[in-house]
């Protein structure tokens, strides 16, 4: 049986990377050039990884389901990219990154991971800039910061309200001129189906060429995980629409074990949904919540007024407006974490306060940040008694500047111009925290299979904290995969090309193949997308943002009856040997059938609340989340067995020997 | 609202492709127009024929995905925005619309409305990035300071999501405003200067080997392009080309 061992270096934190480093073994560089490495995922996490292996001299084959890796849901992401770099003088530092990461995650990640996260923030700015990556510059032609929820330095690079994209698109040329070079082998429009095992070390690939619908056998010394989270799991999230969770869940069939599923983030800051036939929910970026400030009315009979539609905001005085992040938490106000913002956000609309038809969505009103900009801006340009509208125009030009692209966004989306009224936003299904179990090496439970970025599980414990996706990501793949995977790779220097022609491969294709075959024969009555909506339903409203016993046992025996009728009803028009988008849909959701099982039942066994997690037997009087040091701090690592309703858990104890375990306020 | 919708349907690459007409009815004008197109492959699905493949990922105009010539237009009607932030508000009850994939040599359809895009790919390849080493052993960030005005000059060129909607609006299938803004951003940078003249004239020659048309000074990439990537870089580009030409 496989058992747990983080790898976690001896040491005092503070050397335990350094000194990691200087011991490991280096495979030389004439004999990287026989060594294969697969990367499955080319967002943040895979491209960075895939850049710097082929860097260093190790032929990459990269797989991506999209026609580039430029379009890699890490393209998405807005708001920045936390590095402790101290421009600002505000007193930050790796130590200060360290504890605010694991205080926001909720005491439910590795130290050792996260302090190394720290300590190599800094140098992706570095290397980023060196890219030529368009970080937001001040006059003086230094980098800019801004700050995000659950702390209290100004430590986020930006790039407009496009940061993802441009860190995206840095690696990605990266790739290319590694593509140009030869040093990758670039597999677009490839969807990974199976890991390939060969005496219990991860030898290749099963993957399917989505235009041809050809399956294909890779082999290489190592394979490497980057494949993001499984927010789809909800059908509605703010994941794109292709986001699945197929390499990470097929994996661990394979061996690797799947850590804390139920730790999952919902985003407070989120355009409500409108109706039934939204195929997903787009973000609005936390760093919106640097200006805008959110409320909802004081009094119930004027909330009652909005979602009739015979009220609005603008007509409701200050002082019967509910600032209610202001109100509960002084010291962080509207920058509280993720977790606690969308909690206190259901809370209010629970109570009956919100703000649209159906009572689910608060404001986030930037008129108070565009009277002090347009103020500031006056006297700046020697504007002596400016009158209301002038100051409106140049605090609304400041905005702009700052949040252009999302406001535009949201007037395209909701039909309403946010500079005049305030935006609605309610929290939806984000980031997924739980993933893929690996130690200190970045590796799975199963021997040289290695996964990074958000498809892992080490960093972000039970919460993230805004602008870390984009730093860890790049952190696995520029900088601790690169190192990690080495002393491994050094033991395999004398292998040889893995040869495809073997049993193991047969086999993995065969079932591949069969299971591909079955859909297309199946001739059922439903198709796809209604049994993702059933899920993604179960999911939202019994394992969503708040959560208990009652409901998490229902959530597990429907799923299996969903899943059940899956696979004797489903239907998939189409053929085989040919792109069918139907086909992919199918091997996707009946992946995310399961891991909807397994998450619901790590739900049901995790007696706290914590971060992302919110059980709601488990509360303190004022309402905030009640974690069980005592009998939680622990990794939840499940190992497959056959069936999500047997698989075994295994627990990684966590260790806090730099951070005190303290109740987390934000008070 | 009710619509009549006439789509590019083709097999495969090889295959010969043709118009197909489909009703929809009661759509919401709060759906996107892609959510139109998914509720019309739910009904396909439900009456067994294969659905119509379309590219779209994101939803949130962003990833450069999503693709369809809409009545003639690259991304629909609406000016700068993607397709999947198109929404069914800007179409009245009993229209009828014409949904096509992008048309042009260099992009040649694999499926319905998917085409292959990669000769963008081969471009970026032949030189569309600063070639540093990965390692994170470069100097400080802000050892290398950039003027706000390049900064925000450099982002805006950046801020391609390399969609291909200039290409298919343009009578002449040119490729110049999505290679222009990859060249302008890393030339309105003294990282991206070193190596400025190998770039473009690389970057150049690969664009005319893909089989992409010229410029003729139409503009009509600019007014479809859903990030408003200005004319300014293609003039950028000639300067850029002319320099290294010299």
């Amino acid at each position: 049986m496989t058992t747990l061992n983080s790898r976690v270096p001896e040491g005092p934190i503070k050397d335990k990377w350094t000194t990691y480093k200087e011991n490991i073994d280096l495979v030389n560089p004439a004999n990287k050039r026989n060594i294969d490495i697969i990367v499955v995922g080319t967002g943040l996490a895979g491209g960075s990884a895939a850049a710097s292996l082929a860097e260093l001299g190790y032929n990459v084959k990269a797989f991506a389901y999209q026609d580039s890796p430029r379009r890699a849901h890490s393209i998405a992401a807005q708001g920045g990219i936390n590095a402790a770099k101290n421009y600002q003088n505000d007193g930050d530092s790796n130590y200060r990154l360290f504890y605010d990461t694991v205080k926001g995650g909720d005491y439910r990640s590795r130290e050792a991971n996260v302090y190394r996260l720290a300590e190599v923030s800094g140098a992706i700015i570095d290397q980023c800039v060196a890219q030529g990556v368009p970080f937001a510059r001040d006059y003086g032609g230094l980098l800019d910061n801004r700050s995000f929820g659950g702390v209290l330095v100004s430590r986020t690079f930006y790039a407009k309200g496009q940061t993802g994209q441009q860190l995206l698109l840095g690696c990605y040329s990266a790739m290319n001129r590694q593509i140009a070079r030869g040093k990758i082998e670039m597999f677009n429009r490839h969807e990974m189906l199976d890991v390939v095992k060969i005496d219990g070390k991860a030898r290749g690939i099963i993957a399917r060429n989505l235009i041809t619908g050809e399956l294909e056998r890779h082999s290489a010394h190592a394979v490497v995980i980057a494949t993001g989270g499984y927010g789809n799991v909800y059908f509605l999230s703010t994941n794109a629409m292709g986001s699945n969770a197929t390499a990470a869940w097929k994996v661990h069939k394979k061996g690797a074990f799947f850590a804390n599923p139920c730790m999952t983030q919902i985003h407070p800051t989120c355009i409500p949904r409108s109706g039934d036939y939204q195929s997903k929910l787009t973000l609005m970026s936390e760093s919106l919540r640097n200006d805008g400030r959110i409320w909802v009315p004081a009094k119930i009979e004027d909330a009652k007024a909005i979602q009739q539609g015979k009220l609005k905001p603008t007509e409701i005085a200050e002082e019967d407006r509910d600032y209610y992040l202001e109100r509960r938490y002084p010291a962080y106000g509207n920058l509280v974490p993720r977790d606690v913002a969308s909690r206190a956000a259901k809370e209010r609309c629970d109570a009956g306060y919100g703000v649209n038809a159906t009572g689910e969505a608060v404001y986030l009103d930037f008129a108070s940040a565009i009277h002090r900009y347009g103020s500031e801006q006056a006297k700046i340009h020697g504007i002596s008694n400016p009158s209301k509208e002038k100051i409106t125009e140049l605090g609304e030009a400041v905005i702009e500047e700052k949040y252009g692209n999302l406001f535009q966004m949201y007037e395209k989306i909701v039909d309403d111009n946010p500079y005049k009224t305030p935006m609605m936003i309610y929290p939806a299904t984000h980031y997924t925290m739980g993933g893929v179990w690996v130690d200190y090496n970045l590796m799975t439970t199963v021997d040289g299979l290695y996964c990074i970025g958000e498809a892992n599980f080490s960093d972000h414990g039970a919460n993230r904290l805004g602008a870390s996706a984009l730093m860890q990501g790049l952190a696995d793949g520029y900088f601790v995969l690169p190192y990690t995977i080495g002393a491994y790779l050094s033991k395999d220097i004398r292998t040889g090309k893995i040869p495809t022609d073997t049993k193991e491969f047969d086999e993995a294709e065969k079932q591949a193949q069969e299971r591909l075959e079955f859909f297309i024969n199946n001739k059922g009555t439903h198709s796809v997308d209604y049994y993702h909506k059933k899920l993604g339903l179960v999911m939202w409203n019994k394992v969503g943002m708040a959560r208990n016993e009652k409901n998490l046992k229902e959530a597990i025996k429907e799923i299996q009856e969903i899943r059940e009728d899956f696979w004797k009803n489903v239907k998939v028009p189409g053929e085989l040997n040919e792109m069918n988008v139907e086909l992919e849909k199918a091997g996707r959701v009946a992946d995310f059938l399961e891991l909807g099982e397994l998450f619901a039942k790590d739900a049901l066994e995790r007696n706290e609340s914590c971060g992302g997690h919110f059980r709601e037997e488990y509360v303190t009087e004022d309402g905030e989340a009640l974690r069980d040091d005592e009998n939680y701090a622990y990794v939840a690592a499940w190992e497959y067995t056959g069936k999500p309703s047997e698989a075994i858990l295994h627990k990684e104890q966590l260790e806090f020997k730099d951070i005190e375990l303290k109740t987390r306020s934000y008070k | 609202m009710d619509l009549t919708l006439k789509i590019w349907r083709q097999k495969g690459p090889q295959e010969k492709g043709q118009m197909v007409e489909y009703k929809v009815t009661d759509i919401s004008e709060h759906m996107s127009f892609l959510e139109m197109m998914d509720v019309l492959n739910e009904s396909l699905v439900a009456k067994n024929e294969v659905p119509i493949a379309f590219d779209h990922d994101c939803r949130e105009g962003i990833c450069g995905m999503c693709s369809l010539h809409i009545n003639g237009e690259p991304h629909g009607p609406d000016r700068g925005i993607t397709t999947c932030q198109l929404h069914m508000r800007t179409f009245k009850d009993g229209d009828t619309i014409y949904i096509e994939p992008w048309r042009a040599k260099a992009f040649p359809v694999i499926k319905d409305l998917i085409v292959d895009r990669n000769a963008f790919e081969r471009i970026q390849q032949a030189g569309g990035y600063i070639s540093v080493n990965t390692s994170g052993n470069t100097q400080d960030a802000n050892a290398i300071p950039i003027s706000k005005h390049n900064a925000d000059l450099s982002m805006d060129a950046a801020a391609c999501i390399g969609c291909g909607a200039c290409v298919a609006s343009c009578k002449n299938s040119s490729a110049m405003l999505f290679v222009s803004a990859k060249v302008s951003q890393f030339a309105l940078l003294p990282q991206g200067r070193v190596e400025a003249a190998d770039r473009v004239r690389n970057m150049v020659a690969q664009m005319d080997a893909e089989g992409f048309g010229n410029c003729t000074n139409t503009g009509a990439c600019e007014v479809e392009c859903p990030k408003g990537i200005s004319l300014d870089n293609i003039a950028r580009m000639n300067r850029e080309y002319l320099k290294a030409s010299i």
